[in-house]
């Protein structure tokens, strides 16, 4: 295993291949990608990759496997543009380039003796999955763990099998629920916010990690601030539109920051002047 | 630095310079007239220059005018910055094969030529210094530009008139050369003489001058001179702007009327953002052969002015007119100090001659000021 080192041009790709492909959705698809080092990419949870469909464009895409499996590098794709859409359809032993490990991630060390509160919304679940495995992987160094996940559907519940199999250890909490319900459900209905007050953690003493759609981001962030969590305490994983992923194209900027280089994972207390204006 | 002592060439010693430049294997490039503007290209001699010729400036128009006398150097910075040759409008980054084992990646050779530049404004001197910090450094060096710039040879010249969009005085930048250039000139022109102070600023620089022909060493007239022309210029700046507060005061005011104000004048063209010698933003762009076996990938210069420039699935995050000059402005002026330590604006004026509509963003900065809610 090693860590990955600058190639001469940061722009230029490395190439990898796509091991195995499946479905987590209506228009979400999970690749497995391994790169032609053996030992794989070490990465952190929340960081990402740029992914390249050649002749097609490149896209930054968040990890969503398990940081202590380097070798097999996970990507989930929502199929929404024509680059997203390209990667999505791509199958076993196809090239694909990739860039990265890039970003800032999830705090991991803060976790460490707190109660963690996940509050995830549709896609957004990915980005933190490479955090449920660490966590999990050792349990017993934290407190409570919640994840609380908001869906449109239940057809929409990403990794759900994955889910259950959790819920059925009882090592983690968790509680989902859907905007739009179908008969046969017999879960929550409505936005994820609603369940932050029934969760079992303690807000004085978790640290809580928010990530999904922006509108969505700042509700959470209300009802963990309602409930007593600290602003210092509040991670978020923020989306801009990215081409570089170094810093120097300047998409990603969000005030005096680079989302791509100081980001995508924001402490909630250092952003919350920004995020309280709009269009920034 | 072998210390060379101010020397004056005359015409004939400029066009030696050229020539000893392209003798060593530069492509040397300088201000020559182009679509009735004063632009940057390759110049074969100095009659390349836009001798007689000045540039009348304001907000939103650029004329050029003759002059009085024969000057080489007697006009401001028109529509072009040396960013065009360092940080190209369109460059390939890396093409990819099709082959056997799948992908071949293949990348973009460095370029083969190396640029001198002729007659570098102290601003752009200052311009090509922000742009060392954002491509060489920061978080990567971004090996194109390093290309580039590193074996570049750059003649200054120290601006003899001000344009109407100047603000170099406020921002610190000149007009006189201070560092960062191989050569220096000031032009100096009178009645019977035509002559340029040459000040060295690297080994390079005092190698070459010490081989060209019709060069003497400057007396302290000459130096006299080459200084009240510089404190002339300094003194008829076309604009002024208080900068040493920008960077609170922008950030203090990002919900201020005036935002919704100036957008009812910007047409969000992008202009200010290409002409800007600063201006850094790029995206890229994929294509492909019909086959779909040799692929590549290029890099073009982009601007926050687009609705693209900031899409991600769902919409622009900047959908307004206010919010995208907000971010431009509040980035050239506030935070690219967070991000490179200094500011991104070197006060050529470029953006307020170049804007279709004559935003002037020393004007808008001091309304902001002027009228600060409490």
């Amino acid at each position: 295993m090693r860590v990955a080192t600058a190639t001469a041009d940061p722009m230029a790709p490395r190439l990898a291949r796509v091991r195995r492909r499946r479905r987590d959705g209506p228009d979400v698809w999970t690749l497995d990608i391994e790169t032609e080092e053996a030992d794989g990419l070490l990465f952190a949870p929340g960081q990402f990759n740029m992914l390249t469909a050649f002749g097609v464009g490149e896209v930054p895409i968040s990890f969503s496997g398990d940081p202590a499996e380097p070798s097999r590098l996970v990507h989930t794709i929502r199929a929404v543009g024509p680059v997203s859409t390209a990667l999505a359809r791509l199958g076993p032993g196809e090239p694909i380039g990739l860039r990265g490990p890039f970003g800032a991630g999830w705090p991991m060390a803060e976790a460490a003796g707190r109660d963690v509160m996940i509050v995830t919304g549709g896609l957004g679940l990915a980005p933190v999955r490479p955090v449920l495995y660490c966590l999990l992987a050792e349990r017993e160094r934290y407190g409570h763990i919640v994840l609380l996940h908001g869906a449109r559907s239940p057809n929409d519940i990403l990794f759900r099998r994955e889910l259950e199999m959790w819920l059925r250890r009882h090592e983690i909490d968790i509680e989902v629920t859907v905007d739009h319900a179908i008969s046969d459900w017999r879960g929550h209905v409505g936005v994820v916010t609603t369940l932050i007050p029934r969760a079992a953690f303690d807000p004085r003493h978790a640290i809580a990690l928010v990530c999904g759609p922006e509108v969505m981001m700042r509700f959470v962030i209300t009802g963990l601030r309602d409930a007593g969590v600290a602003d210092d305490a509040i991670y978020l994983s923020m989306e801009r539109n990215m081409k570089c992923a170094i810093g120097s194209c300047g998409h990603c900027q969000f005030g005096t920051v680079f989302v791509c280089r100081d980001g995508p994972v924001f402490r909630y207390d250092r952003v919350s002047q920004l995020l309280a204006l709009k269009e920034i | 630095m072998e210390t060379a002592q101010p020397t004056v060439l005359t015409t004939e010693g400029l066009e030696g310079l050229l020539g000893a430049l392209r003798r060593r294997g530069y492509r040397v490039v300088g201000p020559t007239i182009r679509d009735q503007a004063i632009i940057y290209d390759d110049i074969a001699s100095i009659t390349d220059l836009p001798q007689g010729w000045t540039d009348t400036q304001e907000g939103g128009s650029y004329r050029l005018a003759r002059r009085e006398n024969d000057a080489l150097f007697g006009y401001a910075v028109g529509p072009h910055s040396w960013k065009k040759f360092l940080h190209p409008p369109v460059l390939r980054l890396w093409r990819a094969e099709r082959d056997a084992g799948g992908r071949r990646i293949v990348p973009e050779p460095d370029p083969d030529e190396r640029f001198a530049f002729i007659g570098v404004r102290a601003c752009d001197l200052h311009a090509i210094a922000i742009q060392d910090k954002v491509f060489l450094q920061s978080t990567q060096v971004d090996p194109h530009y390093r290309a580039r710039r590193e074996d570049a040879f750059i003649v200054a010249v120290n601006c003899a008139v001000a344009g109407g969009t100047c603000f170099c005085v406020s921002m610190n930048t000149g007009p006189k050369a201070e560092a960062g250039f191989d050569l220096a000139l000031t032009e100096m022109l009178g009645e019977e003489e035509h002559r340029f102070l040459v000040e060295a600023g690297t080994d390079a620089g005092c190698a070459i001058l010490a081989e060209l022909p019709h060069n003497s060493p400057a007396t302290t007239d000459d130096l006299c001179a080459a200084t009240a022309i510089v404190a002339r210029t300094a003194g008829s700046m076309g604009r002024e702007m208080r900068s040493d507060d920008m960077h609170e005061l922008l950030l203090r005011n990002l919900s201020h009327s005036r935002w919704d104000e100036v957008a009812k004048r910007c047409l969000t063209c992008g202009n200010c953002t290409m002409v800007c010698p600063t201006c850094f933003c790029t995206s890229v762009e994929e294509s492909s052969d019909l086959a779909g076996v040799e692929t590549s990938r290029s890099r073009r210069w982009d601007s926050c002015f687009t609705m693209d420039f900031s899409y991600i699935h769902g919409g622009s995050v900047r959908s307004t007119v206010r919010s995208r000059y907000r971010q431009w402005m509040t980035h050239k002026l506030a935070t690219w100090f967070d991000q490179f330590g200094t500011s991104g604006c070197v006060g050529c004026g470029r953006c307020i001659t170049w804007c279709p509509v004559g935003i002037d963003i020393t004007e808008e900065v001091n309304a902001i000021r002027e009228i600060e809610p409490q």
